[in-house]
């Protein structure tokens, strides 16, 4: 069947790889180190086609395979091509409601540009890159290639969070016919997506662009609502009328250090940092209301080396810190972010301190942090993740002057909706235990999936986690069976 | 879109709303608080609910002067909306039977205890209120107080109503009195809440205070609001508002609530110098918001 598909590039298989891997354009990172913007511009058209010749169109194509939603990689690019970008958007969506989110947030690197066969010689083609221009283009000519709606199944599902994999399953919901509502605890929609990345990476028009394809799709949105608090899940069962329900609640509670210090004035959260920027616009203040550390000329310092870490020390940067540090305890090698991240970092003129772990934070005498005392490390044997274990050098300590400290050092389950629902069974760590195949979980009509199960992971797998969500909630719907049951085949008509 | 009801100054300064919000006035018990945002530029601060009324959808908010959103707030009257309450947020009080029940409110603090208070009365027990003021005319809900306690007693600092002195002066008195305590509950000002902790930490009378730390989601993601209890980061806002004053380091929450109090004096002098225009503002943002609303319905 690909053979009939693909077949709109003109060079032969030799041609195509003497392409180079077209730049995307971006802001210099000296007039962005002191703005919001975004710091990717897009491919124009001819960027775009030039990078889409790069194609092989593998026959066993490990882009779609290492794509946890299976974008059809190989048959969007064809479409690009052939100069048809709406058709490539609308082959997007398919499988994935939120292409231009995914374009500028996923970890290509390690999906579907990890898996291409070009990759293992030279650069991989910029699939991310690809699925942002198509998305892109469809929202600027303003014709989006909405995909169509089954006929109304009289059932009715909510969605408990508005993140990626809340989105994700409604998307994919709303398509199948059911009627869908997803309630948002914050006042703004987005989740993870309008309070932790920062605009100039995502820009939230985006994220409201995507909403409101999915409004125009017919889901239904109601904001300032904290299921287990606002309304319990028994009750949107009961009195509400729900008939299935998808709990994408996320990772919510940050981690600390557990260092003393760490109550001083000046030392935050990552989520909490983020989120006076990003979700409150605190980088305006006065112009709005909430408030965040003023770091302009400081010296600051962010522990973490995860896509959360870069976007905290990158927007300290934004906000005029003189010095911007990254505290990793291990190597650059080992930094679990974006390899864009960390490149785009560096060029801002971030400083990165690995093999460095802070055991301190110091105050001054009105309680304000004044240095991070840190050890050297050195890496020891492979630990249960596969990673070297970092171990303190005796000796090596010493204090770095910083005056705000952000602490980015992933997440833990927030227990909200699982505390008011007893008999929904968690693991111990506080996660929510789901089937992984189907998400169901202890209790009957109630699906889970993205970090509230897994624990803080991507946008890309959480929406992975959604579609199977979606799928698994309408064979639920559509058969009214709970009790797993063994695949039949299917039946012949 | 939450519309306000009623909205009537009780003492200079101190205004009670009330306000449209029937999920949150269905769920609502004793210590639990909203976060409210008032418009699309503004700031999320958390406010305990005084009462709520299921029948009519209705929650009561006791609001002081004291930052830019506090003043903005007050100068909204009834007809007038806020964009967005979340809630009830927090853990209720634990209310339950202990026997005697000291409830001590400190200035717009007594506008929180009251509702526990009113509880503890229900559940059987002896409650004995003690408000708090700096002066007569910022003495709040004194009837209402009342009307749930076996003996109310007011103090104000300059002695213009009740006794002359500290609430920690009346509750030693009951103390010395020999009148058997089981709990005392502490809502006010940090320097009121630390100094009855003081007062009843020889006496080993278990303490309840309610804190005020600052917050942002008011759900636990942020971890903004962290105090230290017994040497333990816990967050205000969803392992309390509620701790047991004993074990809470006040030191810490004082310092943390002063973080950013230049920003707070900036923002509040720029609303005094153009108060009108900005509460045209919100009242403009509200009506854009019912009008959306209501297409969306059709």
């Amino acid at each position: 069947m690909s053979d009939e598909v693909i077949k709109h590039n003109p060079l032969p298989l030799k041609e195509r790889m003497k392409i180079n891997r077209q730049h995307m354009p971006e802001q210099a990172p000296q007039a962005r180190a002191a703005n919001f913007e975004e710091v990717n511009l897009g491919y124009l058209p001819e960027l775009a086609k030039q990078e889409a010749l790069r194609c092989l169109a593998c026959a066993k194509p490990n882009c779609m395979h290492d794509c946890p939603v299976g974008v059809k990689v190989r048959e969007f690019i064809d479409l690009v091509l052939a100069g048809d970008y709406l058709g490539a958007a609308a082959k997007v969506r398919e499988d994935n409601v939120l292409p231009a989110i995914t374009g500028r947030v996923c970890p290509q690197d390690e999906q579907c540009e990890g898996g291409c066969v070009l990759g293992k010689k030279g650069s991989s083609v910029a699939i991310g890159h690809l699925e942002r221009f198509v998305a892109d283009y469809e929202q600027a000519v303003g014709k989006l290639g909405l995909p169509e709606i089954a006929p109304a199944s009289g059932k009715k599902v909510a969605i408990v969070g508005s993140g990626p994999a809340g989105l994700s399953a409604a998307g994919d919901l709303i398509q199948r016919g059911h009627k869908v509502r997803v309630f948002e605890a914050l006042h703004e929609l987005g989740g993870v997506l309008v309070y932790g990345i920062p605009e100039f990476r995502l820009p939230k028009k985006i994220v409201r662009q995507e909403i409101d394809n999915l409004r125009a799709m017919g889901v239904e949105f109601e904001t300032n609502v904290v299921v287990g608090k606002t309304v319990t899940i028994d009750e949107l069962f009961g009195e509400e009328g729900y008939d299935a329900l998808f709990v994408a609640t996320g990772a919510g509670l940050p981690q600390f250090l557990n260092a003393p210090g760490e109550n001083l004035n000046g030392v935050y959260s990552a989520n909490e940092f983020l989120t006076r920027i990003n979700l409150m616009r605190a980088y305006r203040f006065p112009e709005y209301d909430e408030p965040v550390y003023n770091c302009r000329g400081k010296d600051i310092a962010v522990v973490g080396g995860g896509n959360t870490a870069m976007d905290a020390v990158r927007t300290a940067l934004r906000l005029g810190a003189r010095n911007a540090y990254l505290i990793y305890r291990r190597s650059e090698a080992e930094m679990p972010a974006r390899v864009e991240e960390i490149k785009h970092a560096k060029e801002e003129g971030i400083q990165l301190m690995t093999l460095t772990n802070p055991v301190e934070f110091l105050g001054d005498e009105n309680g304000w942090l004044r240095a991070a005392r840190c050890v050297r490390m050195e890496l020891g044997e492979p630990d249960a993740s596969g990673r070297r274990r970092p171990v303190a050098v005796t000796g090596s300590e010493f204090d770095l002057p910083i005056t705000m400290a952000v602490i980015a050092v992933g997440t833990t389950a927030n227990p909200l909706v699982q505390s008011t629902t007893p008999d929904l069974k968690t693991n111990k760590w506080g996660y929510i235990d789901a089937d992984p195949e189907t998400l169901r979980t202890s209790k009957r009509g109630v699906f889970a999936g993205g970090d509230i199960v897994t624990g803080g992971a991507t946008v890309i797998l959480a929406m992975g986690a959604g579609r199977k969500a979606a799928k698994s909630i309408h064979d639920y719907l559509a058969t009214g069976a709970w009790e797993k049951v063994e695949p039949q085949k299917p039946a012949l008509d | 879109m939450f519309r306000i009801r009623r909205a009537e100054f009780l003492a200079p300064g101190i205004k009670r709303f009330t306000i449209e919000a029937p999920r949150i006035a269905r769920k609502q018990k004793a210590g639990q608080f909203v976060i409210v945002r008032l418009h699309d530029h503004g700031e999320r601060i958390p406010l305990t609910i005084a009462c709520s009324d299921p029948e009519r959808g209705t929650i009561d908010l006791i609001v002081q002067s004291i930052g830019k959103t506090t003043y903005l707030m007050n100068s909204l009257e009834a007809g007038d909306a806020i964009l967005d309450v979340v809630g009830p947020l927090g853990k209720p009080s634990d209310v339950s039977l202990h026997g005697t029940v000291v409830v001590i409110g400190g200035g717009v603090g007594t506008a929180i205890a009251y509702p526990t208070a009113a509880a503890m009365k229900r559940a059987g027990n002896k409650v004995i209120s003690i408000i708090g003021a700096r002066t007569k005319e910022l003495v709040i809900l004194e009837e209402e107080v009342r009307a749930v306690s076996d003996a109310t007693y007011v103090v104000t600092d300059d002695g213009s109503y009740g006794d002359k002195g500290l609430v920690t002066d009346k509750l030693k008195q009951l103390i010395q009195n020999g009148v058997p305590i089981h709990v005392v509950l502490a809502i006010g000002p940090v320097p009121m809440m630390r100094a009855v902790a003081e007062t009843t930490r020889g006496e080993r009378i278990h303490t309840i205070v309610s804190l005020n730390s600052i917050m942002v989601d008011g759900t636990g993601m942020c971890g903004g609001c962290r105090v230290s209890v017994e040497g333990k980061s816990e967050f205000a806002c969803v392992d309390g508002p509620e701790f047991d004053a004993h074990k809470v380091d006040f030191a810490v929450l004082a310092k943390r609530n002063t973080m950013y109090r230049d920003m707070e004096h900036e923002a509040l002098e720029e609303f005094k110098a153009r108060a009108a225009e900005q509460v045209e503002e919100v009242r403009r943002q509200c009506r854009l918001e019912a009008a959306s609303a209501a297409g969306g319905q059709q």
